[in-house]
């Protein structure tokens, strides 16, 4: 019963997602971007001078951090729209068990969102290569394939990050209030600072870099981090699962 | 038979107390109107009853269940609660698909719920163009989709034309007629007096009245008959003498607790004339009135 109950609530909320226009938009932009930026960023690295260590992986997926954005959105809007055309409670007087409903909701994310970033992170990949002209590498150079599935759990992960935040705040413009500066607020250097480091490194944009492996080589001290791809990844599954819960917490208790 | 069942309910939000031991049923094979000023409660208590406020206490059942344990709930009720909490960016079908899977309900019912409520032609246009009167629609045909026993409108009139009002009016009564369980809220008196059977009426989240429609209309303080008599004074004291209450109107005298049958005969057996006989009914919006006079929560103030 709960079984057809989950089908048939991933089933509607996936048919909510495809038939308006923002999804396709969204998703279609981390793919673009993600091609365009891993083009561009690998046109300007590869093409200029060396300096130290010159790392082909940080130019192909140094974008994934920018389209990161737009997959974002899809998570935010996921729920966001719910509440901003005030379909929520037409959708609760459907499926008025909340777990199977945002159960439904999540699934419907998720299933996308990994194959938009998979897509995403080869395409961030491919498009890098022709950039880097020499210096390109093939799929077998070392730390492609990890930092491929990392590109590919680590978008996944961070949509779904979006998508509980958005359920715990109830709106888009809240949920994108918090989350863009969550997000850019590491890339944008706080991370580095030696003061705030031990603490910014464990934010999951911070971790996301760690897990693309573009953080930066691990020998430079500014850019070491006191955990690997791996335990970036667990850590990152950890705030996705903290934000998810705390989503489901509130979508049970509040008033639709 | 499926009744809605609402035993005791209070509902608090914050320091409001929207609704205060709320007890009602209501029942299947008429239209049962919801009526009370803005604020009463109604929207609250329909929120309720479809599971999507949690109760501070008391309990409501649909089909003797709570609403949240319902299977396939829109194969129970359906609602319309808010006719334009759609998505403008989608399609009349789609918002109507994505509905009828979450509840099992086969696409092929999207297409006859959209001819029912003559949306056919828009089907495939986004709902963001559309009239107030086709999203009422849309609405209506998302009540639809599970062909349920109980149906639940709150203000389903709001702001349609007077074409768009005689429709819903009709499709509520023919509804009512399949035996099903009309649950229609409004704080237009006009409105219910024709369409509603029966009639909850609730004032500051308690329920003031819960009777027929014709009761209610003959139990108000207002009912009363009116009589001229040439020999008004004798006939007064002589009704005075019956147990009425009798009250100087203009040249007339206004008769409360007898029927004009009732007086008519009496005035005939003492022998005393009559040059009018009303019966004097108040209108649904007089009766409501009375009713609800302490009960608005919002009052201007007489200057």
């Amino acid at each position: 019963m709960i079984g057809s109950a989950l089908r048939g609530a991933v089933l509607a909320e996936w048919t909510k997602f495809s038939t308006v226009r923002s999804t396709w938009w969204a998703l279609g932009a981390t793919v673009v971007l993600s091609a365009a930026l891993g083009y561009l960023v690998a046109l300007s690295l590869g093409g200029g001078r060396a300096r130290g260590a010159f790392d082909p992986l940080f130019a192909a997926f140094y974008g994934l951090t920018l389209a990161q954005l737009a997959l974002v959105t899809f998570g935010v809007t996921a729920v966001g729209a719910e509440y901003s055309a005030g379909t929520i409670r037409a959708s609760l007087a459907a499926v008025p068990r909340r777990g199977v409903f945002y159960a439904g909701k999540v699934l419907a994310v998720a299933l996308p969102a990994a194959g938009v970033s998979a897509v995403a992170a080869v395409a961030a990949f491919l498009a890098a290569q022709p950039a880097l002209g020499p210096r390109g590498v093939g799929l077998g150079a070392p730390g492609t394939v990890e930092a491929l599935v990392g590109g590919c759990a680590y978008l996944t992960l961070i949509c779904l990050f979006a998508t509980g935040v958005t359920t715990m705040l109830r709106g888009s413009a809240r949920a994108l209030g918090i989350l863009m500066p969550l997000l850019f607020l590491g890339s944008q250097g706080l991370g580095n600072m030696p003061q705030l480091k031990p603490v910014m490194q464990y934010l999951p944009d911070q971790l996301g870099m760690v897990i693309i492996h573009v953080s930066g080589p691990p020998d430079d001290p500014r850019w070491a981090r006191a955990y690997g791809p791996w335990t970036g990844l667990a850590l990152l599954v950890v705030w996705v699962t903290a934000a998810l819960v705390g989503g489901y917490l509130v979508l049970r208790r509040r008033d639709a | 038979m499926t009744t809605i069942h609402v035993n005791d309910l209070t509902k608090v939000y914050g320091r409001t107390t929207a609704v205060a031991g709320l007890s009602f049923t209501v029942r299947p094979g008429m239209v049962t109107g919801f009526l009370g000023p803005n604020g009463a409660g109604k929207s609250t208590t329909m929120r309720v009853i479809l599971g999507l406020d949690r109760p501070t206490s008391g309990t409501v059942l649909v089909d003797g269940k709570p609403y949240r344990e319902l299977r396939d709930p829109l194969r129970t009720v359906g609602a319309l609660i808010d006719a334009k909490a759609v998505h403008g960016g989608r399609s009349a079908h789609d918002h109507l698909l994505c509905l009828a899977q979450s509840n099992g309900i086969p696409a092929r019912r999207v297409r006859e719920v959209l001819a029912m409520v003559g949306l056919t032609e828009v089907a495939r246009r986004r709902v963001g163009g559309f009239s107030l009167g086709m999203g009422q629609r849309l609405g209506i045909a998302a009540a639809l989709l599970g062909d349920p026993p109980v149906l639940m409108f709150d203000e389903p009139v709001n702001g349609l034309d007077p074409e768009g009002i005689l429709w819903i009016r009709t499709f509520m009564r023919s509804l009512a007629a399949e035996g099903r369980t009309v649950f229609v809220s409004s704080h237009l008196m006009s409105e219910m007096a024709q369409t509603a059977d029966h009639l909850i009426v609730i004032g500051r989240g308690r329920v003031l009245a819960d009777l027929p429609m014709e009761a209610f209309i003959q139990g108000s303080a207002r009912a009363h008959v009116l009589v001229r008599s040439p020999r008004a004074a004798e006939l007064a004291t002589m009704l005075t003498g019956q147990g009425a209450g009798v009250d100087p109107a203009g040249d007339g005298l206004r008769v409360t607790g007898l029927t004009a049958a009732r007086i008519g005969e009496l005035a005939c057996a003492a022998g005393l004339a009559l040059h009018e006989l009303a019966d004097q009914r108040p209108t649904l919006e007089a009766a409501y009135m009375d009713l609800t006079k302490d009960s608005v929560e919002y009052e201007a103030v007489a200057s």
